[in-house]
């Protein structure tokens, strides 16, 4: 099979118009008699709901929650960019392009990116007319900072709750299309399969949380926007509730995974305090602006860090990076703090974090400009820490934060299954390797407001679409399938809980398919998935019973379904022989340890598709092809 | 440490509740207090016994998912936190804890500590957007907003909906949440237009879902994870008459 991404032609600049003019329309007369789910509503599942009701088609919103609003793109803090050059700095949406291409370690799509980028403007507009309460200056004009180490000004933010704000405002939007009646919320739904009919995505099966009834929907389209696997690592800053679920059923119906190799690994997060904890929490990167990051020059130096004078400390970034210093990009940040880690060095009883010093800062700026820059960052962490980083320094290490990867799609953001559109964290395009900061909610609102719209009116304006009911065969054949997964889990009554296999699936892909990997690490680590695989499905424990709420067992299946991802992620990260981005290969690296492509071998997406359970999935590639932008290596000495 | 817990457990909407005692041991006082349930949980499906059911999801203090009341405190102890910010280290060694849902008849019990919030959904559909379609908003620069109005405007919308409002009420009132939206949307020029049938279609929704009056004693705000002012009732108020007389 030919992976076809069907990228318009012509010049960069004119594919989005050539193709949203190419497209086929419905005209609105007919809208209302297709159907369309939505499954999930962060920024990219709420947008899109609300676009699509707002053209007039009946949308159906499934989703884990109790409330749209608490998908976790609401804790998304720093900002959103868009090339709207209000600064007159020489933003550009050109520039933005090169930038997200560039800080991707071109290995993302470049027309996709940068329809991103020429987007990118409009999303501002639609979110200021929403009522989105963004920074302004005195003058009454939206304000922006500089962000993940642009060099310009291009990111609008709204206090540190810029993704809390944004999803307010799409929720709000799809509110209204509730009020009028062309959008139905489905809460407390998890969708368990989908539902493919003479090849095209034509419904779904979800389970009622609060009931535990197995329910089928029928649809023209549907659009998965469930967010990232981040999860699978067990500890991560992502939502306890969020998983894979949903796009890995649609992988197993023929939906091919793309690059789930490329993760990002945040580098300042609050450290593991303890094996009880069930999530990490992100501070702002805008923290290395002002601080310092050291460990002891000796390992095995426990003194507190007050006792332990300059000429015992090692500022590793400053050392290794003299002109960059502590503001070096998240990939190389977070693995220079593994590297002295693993040498013994690390700070706090569990050796596992560095110091972030702002010593020196608050001598030379005074404590009352330290705490207007960052006092609701300080404050955050004294609350989770109880220690005061006013007066000893804070402690870091890096946590799992965003994936890159997901579902493959076309530039349509359509899978590989006609009528399954995949939008956001869920997909794959945008980001190549790595996501520059403040690009995520770029990125899903871009899909959901501007995207979707005319790529699923393509779709439904342009296929033929067979009424089909729920009688047919597929929804039963799905559905069951659905209910024996459930009685199989239940079934188990094994002495481990899941939450003691979530554990050690995340501690195998933290310390093999985490910051740094090698071939003889990603082997172990796939025999050890395959492993604790059968092991889960022999000793599970699971709670309860499956005819009520039953958070247990919610949980139990988005376990089991990471027990089978876990092991395309390694096979993934296994078969790209060079390092990228993200994706740091300690076999492939320059000989002063930084990440070293292969672009004659490896500047391609690679497509995974399901194969059954245990056995090798098929890579397809997709070349990637960069008319614009000329790959080079990327420095930061 | 060792805490004593006294858990509200009940098993749906129709059956009856009542609290049952239970013993979390080994409690790190770094631990969260939605991490000490989850070490009971994990100690009750080792025993085979139904662990305790409550929402959380991004256990930092935005989402909204979690709510408990802990010792007839909506979200516990600590001023201006969520339910997940709360640490253990905020208690005391053998001390004995009674956690139990947020109480409202607007948020019926689901089960054991999870209600039903749906209502608050249902005021925000009531009004609380902007009504326009995606494609038509001018620049967003081509209408200067005034930093005290914009920040103003953002004090109230940082509102979580997260009903701690409610369940420290007495009548059980949505009044804070409500007219935190009304304040939100009503201060902002993009607002404006709306802004009669806005807070007349909310309070209507929010009378229907049985919420109770104000009757101004402030415990919304004292309990409220985001510190949001009761001047946004007061606003609400003189909305929802100026409304009423035109």
């Amino acid at each position: 099979m030919i992976l076809d991404a069907r990228i318009p032609s012509g010049p960069i600049a004119d594919k989005w118009d050539r193709r949203k003019f190419e497209n086929k329309l419905v005209s609105p007369a007919n809208r209302r008699k297709y159907q369309i789910i939505v499954v999930g509503t962060g920024l990219a599942g709420a947008s899109a709901a609300a676009s699509l009701g707002e053209l007039g088609y009946p949308v159906k919103a499934v989703f884990i929650h109790d409330s749209p609003r608490r998908a976790h793109s609401i804790a998304a803090q720093g900002g959103i960019n868009a090339a709207k050059n209000y600064r007159n700095d020489g933003d550009s949406v050109h520039r933005l392009f090169y930038d997200t291409i560039k800080g991707g370690d071109y290995r993302a799509r470049e027309a996709n990116v940068y329809r991103l980028a020429q987007t990118s403007v409009n999303i501002i507009d639609q979110c200021v007319a929403q009522g989105v309460p963004f920074a302004r200056e005195y003058g009454g004009l939206l304000d922006n900072r500089s962000f993940g180490g642009a060099q310009v000004s291009r990111t609008f933010y709204a206090r540190g709750q810029t993704g809390q704000q944004l999803l307010l405002g799409a929720y709000q939007s799809l509110m209204r299309q509730v009020d009028a009646r062309t959008v139905t919320l489905f809460p407390r739904r998890e969708m368990l399969d989908l539902v493919v009919i003479d090849g095209k995505a034509r419904g779904i099966v979800a389970r009622n949380l609060v009931s535990g009834e197995l329910e089928t929907h029928q649809a023209d389209a549907v659009l998965l926007c469930t967010g990232g696997y981040g999860t699978v690592f067990y500890l991560s800053t992502n939502a306890i509730n969020s998983n894979v679920t949903a796009a890995w059923r649609a992988h197993k119906r023929g939906a091919f995974f793309a690059n789930p190799c490329f993760t990002q690994i945040h580098p300042t997060c609050i450290p593991v305090s303890g094996d009880h904890q069930s999530k990490l929490t992100l501070m702002s990167e805008s923290l290395r602006n002002d601080g310092r990051v050291w460990v002891p020059k000796q390992p095995g130096d426990k003194r507190p860090p007050a006792q332990i004078p300059d000429s015992d400390r090692d500022y590793y970034l400053e050392r290794r990076y003299p002109s960059f210093g502590n503001l070096v990009p998240r990939d190389v940040a977070s693995r220079a703090a593994k590297a002295v880690c693993d040498e013994g060095r690390g700070a706090g009883d569990s050796g596992l974090s560095v110091y972030l010093d702002f010593a020196e800062a608050i001598k030379r700026h005074g404590v009352d400009t330290i705490a207007a820059r960052y006092g609701n960052l300080f404050d955050m962490y004294r609350r989770i820490t109880d220690e005061n980083p006013y007066d000893v320094p804070m402690r870091i290490y890096p946590a799992v934060h965003y994936t890159m990867g997901g579902l493959w799609v076309d530039y349509n953001l359509m899978s590989t299954i006609p009528g399954l559109f995949v939008l956001g964290e869920a997909n794959f395009s945008d980001h190549g390797a790595n996501r520059l900061g403040a690009s995520a909610l770029m990125q899903g609102l871009a899909d959901g407001y501007f995207v979707a719209p005319y790529t699923v009116a393509n779709y439904l304006g342009g296929t033929t679409l067979p009424a089909v009911s729920l009688d047919h065969d597929a929804f039963g054949a799905a559905r069951s399938e659905s209910q024996e997964r459930i009685d199989q889990v239940l079934k188990v009554k094994g002495r481990r809980t899941v939450r003691e296999f979530h554990r050690a699936i995340g501690s195998i892909c933290w310390d093999q398919v985490g910051m740094a990997r090698n071939e003889a690490g990603l082997r172990q680590a796939i025999a050890a998935i395959q492993a604790l695989r059968s092991e889960f499905w022999q000793d599970v424990s699971v709670p309860g019973e499956a005819n009520n709420l039953n958070p247990g067992l919610d949980y139990a299946g988005r376990v089991a379904d990471y027990m089978e991802f876990a092991e395309a992620l390694a096979l993934d990260a296994l078969e790209r022989r060079e390092s990228c981005g993200g994706h740091f290969r300690e076999e492939h690296q320059t000989p002063d340890g930084e990440a070293q492509r292969n672009d004659a071998e490896f500047a391609h997406v690679a497509a995974w598709e399901f194969k059954g359970v245990g056995a090798r999935p098929l890579m397809h590639k997709e070349a990637l092809v960069f008319e614009e932008v000329h790959p080079t290596q990327r420095s930061y000495k | 440490m060792r805490v004593h817990l006294k858990v509200w457990r009940q098993a749906g909407p129709d059956q009856p509740g009542r609290l049952v005692d239970y013993s979390a041991d080994h409690v790190h006082p770094d631990m969260s207090f939605l991490e000490m349930l989850d070490v009971v949980n994990e100690q009750l499906i080792k025993k085979g016994e139904d662990p305790i059911a409550f929402d959380s999801n991004c256990r930092e203090g935005i989402c909204g998912s979690c709510g408990l009341v802990i010792d007839g405190i909506p979200h516990g102890p600590d001023k201006g936190a969520t339910t997940c910010q709360v640490h253990m280290r905020r208690f005391r060694n053998g001390e004995t804890i009674t956690v139990e849902p947020f109480r409202a008849k607007g948020f019926p019990i689901v089960k054991d500590l999870v209600v039903d919030r749906s209502a608050f959904d249902r005021i925000i559909a009531a009004g609380g957007y902007v009504s326009m379609n995606v494609g038509g908003a001018p620049d967003a620069n081509s209408l200067p907003i005034a930093t005290h109005v914009a920040d103003q405007a953002m004090d109230s919308a940082q509102c979580i909906g997260c009903g701690a409002c409610v369940a420290a009420c007495k009548n059980a009132a949505a009044h804070l949440f409500t007219s935190a939206k009304i304040t939100h949307l009503g201060l902002l020029p993009q607002g404006e237009a709306e802004r009669g049938r806005r807070v007349v279609r909310m309070v209507e929704q929010m009378d229907a879902e049985g919420f109770g009056m104000c009757s101004n004693e402030g415990e919304c705000e004292a309990v409220c994870p985001k510190e949001i002012s009761i001047a946004n009732i007061a606003r609400m108020n003189r909305d929802y008459l100026r409304a009423m007389l035109r």
